[in-house]
């Protein structure tokens, strides 16, 4: 066994657990946690796979703003625990579609990819480099990287006109 | 080398269980961060195709999910604070104004 697949396999143990340990913890606050740990592990295997610049963005984007942003709404709202929470009897349905969902995949994946498909042992040149990464990106992506920035514009202004409190004029009834 | 497919089933069991959070849970913010979760085991595919094509392609994608994501955190966070506004919950159950 080598380092790598011993480093893979506790790295997924640990995604795999932090995964169940969200589903399944009653505290909203316990299951944004266990999700921050989550995208660390996925992080750390960005890194496994040769892309540095991905896993960088990941611990900042996703780990970093958008958690940060999760845990701010959850505690704002104060609405951490729902009152029975776990309703058994429709747990059980949904188990079974979850467990279908997995085999459908799997089978569907494999035979699109053959059973040995192994990674070459080095990277290519351009694969680690942010810089051949960036030229890509302003160069054959660039309309789809223009629009993305309309979509943030717009996804913010949506953001403050949602939580905007209605203020009251003087003279008219509430 | 690891064989690329256990980076995919690792990203489809990851998948399969930001699927079951939208299924059996009923506080809507954790619905969305199984959502997150969903999200993220694609890009975990996205990553692992685009290193056994050596195709940088893949990365590229994976950055526009990012922000794909974000945009839809801010917004879905905002919906939340206004439903909690107007009906004082964030149980999904209870979300049924429109039914008829």
């Amino acid at each position: 066994m080598s380092v790598e697949l011993i480093v893979f396999l506790l790295l997924a143990l640990t995604a795999v657990g932090t995964g169940f340990g969200m589903l399944l913890s009653r505290h909203a606050v316990y299951a944004a946690l266990f999700l921050v740990l989550n995208f660390a592990t996925v992080a750390i295997m960005y890194l496994l796979l040769d892309a540095p610049f991905v896993a960088l963005s990941q611990v900042t984007v996703y780990a970093g703003a958008i958690m940060v942003l999760f845990l701010f709404v959850i505690m704002l709202l104060g609405a951490e625990q729902l009152p029975n929470e776990f309703k058994w009897r429709d747990l059980l349905p949904a188990i079974v579609l979850a467990l279908l969902l997995l085999a459908e995949s799997i089978y569907l994946l494999f035979q699109k990819i053959t059973l040995n498909a192994g990674l070459t042992s080095s990277a290519a040149e351009g694969l680690t480099d942010p810089a051949v990464m960036a030229s890509k990106l302003f160069s054959s992506y660039l309309l789809p990287f223009e629009v993305t920035s309309i979509l943030l514009l717009v996804a913010m202004v949506g953001a403050i006109v949602l939580t905007k409190q209605e203020k009251k004029k003087k003279g008219e009834q509430a | 080398m690891i064989p690329v497919n256990y980076y995919i089933i690792l990203s489809a069991v990851l998948f399969i269980m930001g699927a079951s959070g939208v299924l059996i849970r009923r506080n809507a913010l954790v619905v969305f961060m199984s959502v997150e979760l969903m999200l993220n085991a694609a890009n975990l595919a996205f990553v692992a195709f685009a290193r056994m094509y050596q195709n940088v392609n893949g990365q590229i994608f994976v950055f526009f999910i990012m922000t794909v994501a974000a945009a839809e955190v801010a917004v879905g966070l905002a919906l939340m604070v206004a439903i909690f506004r107007s009906k004082q919950s964030i149980d999904v159950d209870q979300m049924n104004n429109l039914k008829g």
